[in-house]
């Protein structure tokens, strides 16, 4: 039996097939770290298609955890300890793994079948041809094992198969210290109608722990305290999870029902899954025939004086573009969320990039501006998908809120707000006048229209596409009309400024040499690398923005104080080119597309290229 | 009983519509048939999508939404399934409802929300000056058809009953009584009522339903479809259809066959009704059977803002300590001193 070391923090990459449950080894694994008290950061990273060939690479499933006694921001650069169920597995993730780092692999993965399907000959079998020389190797038969201690359970191989997920799991929890009962508890909850299946999972768990007291490879087993996190009550939660409750909790504030419309695409799909289980809290949901449609009917429901929202992806966006202009000019709150994945076109569904910012602010016919904001961790989607419920009520506006892949599926502890502490939100209905005309198009000082909803008596009136007149609302053609409509209906968005909380500096002094500004899903690892360059003394702040359109107001006096911008992002630069704009910066700019975030020593590096950069006969293009 | 009258239902907007236009009268048989309907203004929503026809709400005193190319059902939708105590009206076309909004009136249909459609069916583009039409039919020199459509034309009613509809009728703009009867009967049906409206574009297709419209022709070119009548039709209504098994066939009235052979008119039936809906071709040609005004095809099925709402309130009665407190915390939670 190993010695236990206690170690700040650990990151584990769990692989294996697709069909070999992966996820919810790794998602077993979180929920349990986090019970233990530890902060974390989760990344699951699974093929795009549901059935990829088993045993290949292109069949790889993956689940990345890093935890720790500290704030965790990101889920971790390079692996600690690597978990794979066949040879494909491994040759995808051996590159992930820090030199000298513990690779645990089922061995029964890497016959000859499984090293063909990996692309490797017989006699390439990377646990015994001395490749793996550097690292350590625990070696386990988990699937003869997982069979052998399953063979009287009455089961099928297949079934007993199934299991060997939990055999694996079992030995990591050893290894790492940690409780098995959260994970029991799962399973006779889950399979409470199947004991049979509940039962062999718990066996095949037990077993796997029971078999790193057996083994002598390891030397050193590991303990991570408590993190010391602000005190009070806490959850696991994913961006979808987040964004789901959010809307929910939006809308009983505002004491309105909430109508969520969508159409199944991967990343988003979760939060109509999620949001179809919540009709005791008045949530309405509807899988509509297409994207469009989704989007109809969330104008429609909107219309109705209802918070109507409509999630997707990049993809579903480009469909829904008309229909948002068509949300412009009724000036109805609808929200838009966009849970961004690669592409152009169908591009890479199940990974994550953040390219759609210039869709969102300006991918639609004539001048249609309206709100977009972002999420920037998996728990702070609650408060955007609430702010942007908030913001898309009170001043009538459709909103796009951006979301990516890696925030969807990604989890955090967080800790658990208090819902009668949540901002107040107020629709503007309009009543029942009985003298005066309704006037469709009045506004109040922020231009901002009243919510005259069908059934109101008096109100009767007609909205649509077609420029209004100023006030009355009817259609008009007119040049000067239309001259100032545009122009109401981009003040009115920028007056919302006024309402967003101010721009902080995240991590950092006030000024300095280097600001880096991110957006979105990236501010973990952005996080992570301005801490790691402030221990080296270095003057570097992180500026983190979760408002793009309109930006803060204050955002001009944070930037002047430093002498160079950082933007690193998931495009070719989509905020740096606003930015330069709006603020008249000329930022260095870290471009990554390959579909995964980005990891924090990619952002040190190129900081500390920048600051090391001889500014006579640097040209801005490191 | 309440005293509205057509007026109250008439906004205060110019109508735009070109002089002659068979819009005219759907939108006056719509006004006049709604103080019928015990319905207040402020209860009801025209919804449309692009088109001549679509400009229908901005004539209604009533609520309306003149939205965008073929997403009026979608629109709809959303309103009805949230607010379903309000009469939700779709004014659609043929280009809008049939072809780029062809989806979503399939949808529509087979969901059977409790909606009334009118199909405006011009067979042309009308608001866009004149190209072919996905009713237009085949050959149709148009300008953007200068040779000739090659396009085979869609049957709307067909569509509707393929699509699931519970309420399937014709009629047309050239007969107000009959175009009121069917409008009561959409109003008073629960379900998705689908009125195709055979409506004249005095502009780019004059003349396209004469055939069925003419006084001189009509009664050889037209039946009309009422519920437990027999199918007769001709000028001295001297002609009936029957049924050789499942072929129809037209027969004469002279003694040879008498009323009680003929294809008694079952709107419950939709094998007939699918039969009735292919009486499709034009006068003249071989296979020609007059052409049917009336219900098809009506039936009952649950709506699905009934169905909707209905999963709503079981939820909520089974929950009754729901707490939107409990529902951000979870399942599992931890904590942290
Ligand atoms: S173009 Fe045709 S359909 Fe349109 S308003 Fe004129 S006559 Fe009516």
């Amino acid at each position: 039996m190993g010695d236990i070391q206690t170690v700040e923090k650990a990151t584990i990459l769990f692989a294996g097939d697709s069909g070999d449950g992966i996820q919810l080894a790794g998602t077993q694994f979180s929920l349990t770290t986090a019970l233990l008290g530890n902060d974390l950061s989760t990344f699951p990273d699974y093929p795009a298609e549901i059935r990829a060939p088993a045993g290949t690479i292109a069949g790889v499933s993956g689940f990345k955890i890093n935890f720790g006694s500290t704030e965790i921001f990101t889920p971790g650069g390079e692996v600690d300890t690597l978990v794979v169920m066949n040879a494909a597995a491994l040759k995808k993730n051996l590159s992930t793994l820090k030199k000298g780092g513990l690779i645990i692999a089922n061995s029964n993965g890497f016959d000859k079948k499984n090293l063909e399907l990996a692309g490797l000959a017989p006699h390439q079998n990377p646990l015994s041809d001395g490749s793996l020389y550097g690292y350590k190797l625990i070696e386990v038969e988990c699937t003869r094992l997982t069979r052998e201690v399953l063979k009287d359970t009455g089961l099928s191989t297949r079934e007993i198969d199934r299991s060997r997920n939990m055999f694996m799991l079992g030995l990591v929890y050893w290894l790492y210290t940690r409780d098995l009962q959260p994970t029991i508890e799962f399973f006779n909850k889950k399979f409470a109608n199947q004991p049979s299946v509940a039962e062999a999972n718990i066996k095949a768990l037990k077993a796997g722990y029971n078999f790193g007291e057996t083994i002598e490879e390891t030397a050193v087993r590991f303990q991570i305290r408590k993190a010391q996190l602000p005190p009070g009550h806490y959850r696991s939660i994913t961006g979808n999870e987040a964004l789901a409750l959010g809307l929910v909790a939006a809308a009983q504030k505002a004491s309105l029902k909430l109508f969520y419309s969508s159409y199944p695409i991967t990343p988003a799909s979760d939060i109509l899954h999620l949001l179809a289980g919540y009709k005791a809290f008045d949530v309405i949901t509807f899988q509509a025939e297409d994207e469009i449609a989704a989007i109809g009917a969330a104008i429609g429901a909107s219309y109705g004086g209802n918070l109507a929202v409509t999630g997707t992806s990049g993809p579903g966006m480009a469909l829904k573009t008309e229909a948002i202009g068509l949300a412009i000019m009724l000036e109805l709150p609808l929200v838009i969320i966009n849970v961004q994945r690669g592409g152009p076109s169908t591009g890479l569904p199940t990974k994550t990039e953040q390219a759609d910012l210039f869709q969102a602010i300006h991918g639609r016919n004539g001048e249609s501006p309206l709100i977009v904001m972002a999420a920037s961790t998996p728990a702070n989607c609650f408060q955007m998908a609430y702010m942007a419920s908030k913001l898309a009520i009170e001043h009538m506006t459709p909103v796009i809120l951006l979301s990516d892949g890696y925030l969807a599926n990604g989890a955090e502890p967080w800790l658990i707000p208090d819902y009668h502490l949540l901002e107040k939100i107020t629709p503007r209905f309009a009543t029942a006048e009985r003298d005066a005309t309704y006037m469709p198009y009045a506004r109040n000082a922020d231009l901002v229209r009243s919510w005259a909803i069908p059934g109101t008596p008096g109100l009767m009136h007609r909205v649509g596409g077609l420029e209004k007149e100023d006030i009355t609302g009817t259609v008009s053609y007119d040049p000067e009309n239309h001259q100032k409509m545009v122009h109401i209906r981009r003040e009115k968005i920028l007056k919302v400024a006024d309402y967003l909380p101010k721009a902080e500096i995240e991590e950092g002094d006030q000024q300095g040499d280097l600001l880096i500004i991110g957006w979105g899903s990236t501010y973990g690892a952005i996080k992570v690398a301005t801490q790691n360059l402030r221990k080296k003394g270095l003057k570097v702040a992180q500026l983190h923005l979760n408002y793009i359109y309109p930006l803060q107001k204050n955002l001009c006096d944070i930037v002047h104080n430093f002498s160079e911008i950082l933007i690193p992002e998931l495009n070719m630069g989509q905020l740096a080119y606003i930015l330069k704009s709006e603020l008249g910066i000329k930022p260095y700019e870290l471009h990554k597309v390959k579909g995964q975030p980005f990891l924090a020593k990619e952002i040190e590096e190129k900081a500390l290229q920048i600051l090391s950069c001889n500014k006579k006969t640097c040209t801005h293009q490191v | 009983m309440s005293t509205l009258t057509a007026k109250d239902f008439a906004s205060d907007q110019d109508v735009k519509w070109c002089p002659g236009c068979g819009d005219y009268s759907i939108l006056k048989q719509v006004q006049s048939i709604l103080p019928e309907t015990g319905l207040k203004p402020e209860e009801i929503v025209f919804v449309s999508g692009i088109g001549c026809s679509s400009r229908f709400p901005y004539y209604m005193n009533t609520y309306g939404m003149h939205s965008i190319h073929g997403r009026a059902a979608t629109i709809a939708t959303g309103l009805k399934m949230t607010r379903p105590e309000l009469s939700v009206w779709i004014i659609t076309g043929d280009g809008d409802g049939l072809s780029i909004g062809g989806n979503h009136t399939i949808h529509l249909l087979r969901r059977n929300l409790d909606v009334q459609v009118l199909l405006f069916n011009n067979e042309i583009y009308g608001l866009t000056k004149g190209q072919y039409s996905p009713t237009s039919e085949f050959g149709k020199k148009t300008k953007s058809s200068p040779y000739g459509t090659i396009d085979h034309p869609i049957n709307p009613i067909a569509l509707a009953l393929g699509a699931q509809g519970t309420f399937v009728a014709r009629t047309i703009d050239r007969d107000p009584q009959h175009l009121r009867y069917i409008l009561r009967e959409a109003v008073n049906h629960s379900g998705t009522s689908f009125v195709e409206i055979y409506q004249n574009c005095n502009v780019f297709n004059d003349g396209a339903f004469n055939a069925f419209s003419d006084k001189n022709q009509k009664a050889e070119t037209t039946i009309n479809l009422i519920k437990g009548e027999p199918l007769i039709f001709g000028t001295n209504r001297d002609k009936g259809i029957r049924l050789d098994g499942c072929r129809p066939e037209i027969v004469p009235l002279d003694g040879s066959y008498s009323p009680d052979d003929l294809w008694i008119h079952d709107p419950s039936d939709l094998n007939k009704a699918w039969m009735l809906a292919n009486f499709f071709e034009m006068p003249g040609s071989e296979s020609f059977f007059p052409r049917p005004f009336g219900i098809f095809y009506q039936t009952s099925r649950p709506t699905y803002e009934y169905l909707v709402n209905h999963q709503l309130n079981l939820a909520k009665s089974k929950s009754t300590d729901a707490s939107i407190s409990k529902l951000i915390a979870g399942n599992i939670t931890w904590v942290v001193e």
